[in-house]
């Protein structure tokens, strides 16, 4: 393309200032909203899917029930507790489980450390609780482990915010000794810092954790509050399931379909309906944006049909001149494009501004941090160059098929 | 150069304008040689306009054989056309017909960009035409800043860019003062003089008088073609 043309068009752009602006605002705003919900749905989703993860990804956590079927002469109504026992039964007989812990939990026990005092939640579990439900210990430290449970050991890991609480921000709790409920504990680990949306207890920022079996010891509990466990795989997870509730009726003399006898919350259930949701979410997002973009497209195709319609006289010339029609299609389309283009191009920078200030505004624990992924920009530029040759071909097609004698006349 | 440049037969061209057929050439039968300086006369609405886009590969007739320059121009697509336009046709109009934005330069370059002239040949030729029509000073002016026979002297260096076998103008002095007009009918003299073959129409007698042949349209028919008598160079 000829460089009269491109001074051509910027002289165009200036001379009619308000409708270049008016025009390069429909594709901004469509470029801008198309990356910037494109972004933002892209933060929220992964936000959620994070904050899943920090109650732990497609486990199910079970609870003792009450019968609601009468079963082989017993009634209904009769209470049905998990032990122990039950739980390493079920490790034992359920090859389809991965992961499986019983859950003690001490509501407001008394924690000593040096002179602070403070009380908070003790929980007692296997050591499989902890990839189970993402604890992760933070360096220098470590979950529960087996042996921790064959010795009942006395051993206990923080909550970060407890640690924080009990120690304070700067000083290292692993190896100190804390007293819990009067027990001397020494710290092993602490919890490094996740993002749990959800809960059944509290959160595990705000618990103590220690082995099942000391937690026995010295709380005597004869029964288990809840059972967590995860399947291998998510195709497995029904047949575990049914075989849990199976096991669990033989031994307790429960009908296994029986779903009152054993209360339980299975996450994978969640897990399956914001997948839905958010892709539904996202997916409209991008109608959204793209609608708003086509609009803008409209916009650039109408004031194209103008421009052609104002430069009639100016192809009439050309094409006395011995323009053919291609390059008075291709000159138009240029125009388009250029128009687009530019308009694109303040969109992908006002949007990529945005996207990168957010993170400052410390809003990321609600709506995630926003990302420009590849595939937003690869559509964004593809959906801006279907939009611009389709603005484009119209009008320019109009003019490139002008016939020369009318088109002189005007 | 005594070829025939054009060669029509029974040219006629209708125009659908809503329910009206208007019949602006009703059958025109015109032999002009190389190197003729024609000028056609007539009242206005008598086709002498049409004639000439016929003639320049600008419209198609409605009927009738045009042979340009040794070649059928019946049935060319649009493309076609503009290629003969480009290559064999010069156009200069009373309304000069500049692009407004571009320079002098530019607008004698324009030609040259459509017939696919590497840039340093047409910024040679654009200059060197300019200067044989005196403006080599005035390169860089818009239109704007030309007088009326400046801009007209743009528009025929613009016309000569690819070198045409015939240079068509309508009515070129017509937007002009006598004393420009009378510069620009010099300037077609001079290309006359050359060799070119100039197809000029004019409603101006003493214009007419300068060339050697005057074409006389009415009502779509030529009523008379007559030497001048001033030789055939």
């Amino acid at each position: 393309m000829n460089l009269m043309f491109i001074k051509q068009i910027l002289r165009d752009m200036r001379g009619q200032k308000l409708r270049t602006v008016l025009t390069l605002f429909g594709i901004f705003w469509g470029t801008a909203a198309v990356i910037l919900l494109g972004a933002f749905g892209y933060g929220i989703h992964m936000n959620q899917q994070k904050a899943f993860k920090g109650l732990g990804e497609d486990i199910v956590i079970v609870w003792g029930g009450t019968t609601s079927k009468s079963y082989e002469g017993l009634p209904r109504g009769r209470r049905i507790m998990q032990r122990v026992e039950d739980v390493e039964l079920l490790k034992k007989q359920i090859p389809e489980i991965k992961y499986i812990s019983p859950e003690y939990t001490e509501w407001n026990k008394p924690v000593v450390y040096e002179d602070k005092r403070i009380v908070a939640p003790i929980v007692g579990v296997w050591p499989e609780f902890g990839p189970m439900r993402n604890v992760i210990a933070l360096m220098g430290g470590r979950f529960i482990n087996q042996n921790d449970i064959d010795d009942r050991r006395r051993v206990c890991f923080l909550g970060n915010e407890l640690k924080e609480q009990i120690f304070g921000e700067e000083k290292d709790a692993v190896g100190e000794m804390i007293r819990i409920s009067g027990v001397p504990f020494r710290v092993i680990g602490v919890l490094k810092e996740k993002q749990q949306d959800s809960s059944y207890n509290s959160r595990d920022s705000r618990k103590i954790v220690i082995p099942s079996t000391t937690f026995v010891a010295i709380y005597g509990q004869k029964y288990v509050d809840n059972v967590v466990w995860k399947a291998e795989s998510p195709e497995v997870h029904k047949i575990a399931n049914q075989k849990y509730f199976e096991i669990m009726g033989k031994r307790h003399k429960f009908d296994p379909t029986d779903k009152q006898a054993l209360m339980i919350w299975d996450t994978t259930e969640n897990t399956e309906f914001f997948t839905y949701f958010f892709w539904g979410f996202r997916i409209f997002l991008y109608i959204i944006s793209i609608a708003t973009l086509i609009v803008g497209g409209i916009g650039v195709a109408n004031i194209m049909y103008v421009v052609v319609e104002e430069r009639t006289r100016e192809i009439g010339i050309k094409m006395a001149l011995g323009a053919k029609s291609g390059f008075v299609l291709r000159q138009f389309l240029f125009e388009t494009m250029f128009l687009t283009s530019f308009g694109g191009i303040m969109g992908f920078l006002f949007s990529s501004s945005i996207v990168y200030l957010f993170p400052r505004l410390n809003f990321d624990e609600y709506v995630g941090v926003p990302e420009i992924s590849a595939f937003v920009s690869i559509g964004t530029i593809v959906a801006l160059l279907i939009i611009a040759i389709l603005a484009g071909y119209f009008p320019a097609r109009r003019a490139a098929t002008m016939d020369p004698v009318k088109a002189l006349k005007i | 150069m005594n070829n025939t440049m054009i060669y029509m037969k029974d040219i006629i061209k209708f125009y659908n304008t809503g329910t009206v057929k208007v019949k602006a050439l009703k059958g025109i039968d015109l032999d002009i040689k190389g190197g003729e300086f024609v000028s056609i006369v007539g009242p206005s609405g008598s086709g002498k306009s049409t004639l000439m886009n016929i003639a320049g590969c600008l419209d198609v007739p409605t009927g009738g054989e045009y042979i340009l320059d040794g070649e059928s121009v019946e049935n060319l697509e649009p493309n076609e056309l503009a290629e003969i336009r480009n290559k064999k046709v010069g156009f200069v109009f009373q309304n000069f017909n500049l692009l407004s934005y571009a320079t002098a330069f530019e607008n004698v370059e324009l030609p040259l960009v459509f017939a696919n002239i590497p840039a340093k040949k047409r910024r040679e030729r654009a200059a060197e035409l300019l200067d044989r029509v005196g403006l080599g000073d005035r390169m860089d002016h818009r239109p704007n800043e030309l007088s009326g026979g400046e801009m007209q002297r743009v528009a025929i260096a613009r016309s000569l860019a690819n070198k045409p076998r015939l240079i068509l103008a309508d009515e070129p002095t017509g937007n002009l003062d006598s004393k420009s007009g009378g510069g620009i009918i010099d300037l077609f003299e001079e290309l006359w003089n050359a060799g070119s073959t100039i197809l000029m129409i004019t409603h101006d007698q003493t214009i007419a008088k300068r060339t050697n042949r005057v074409v006389k349209l009415k009502d779509g028919l030529i009523v008379s073609s007559l030497e001048n008598g001033n030789g055939n160079h």
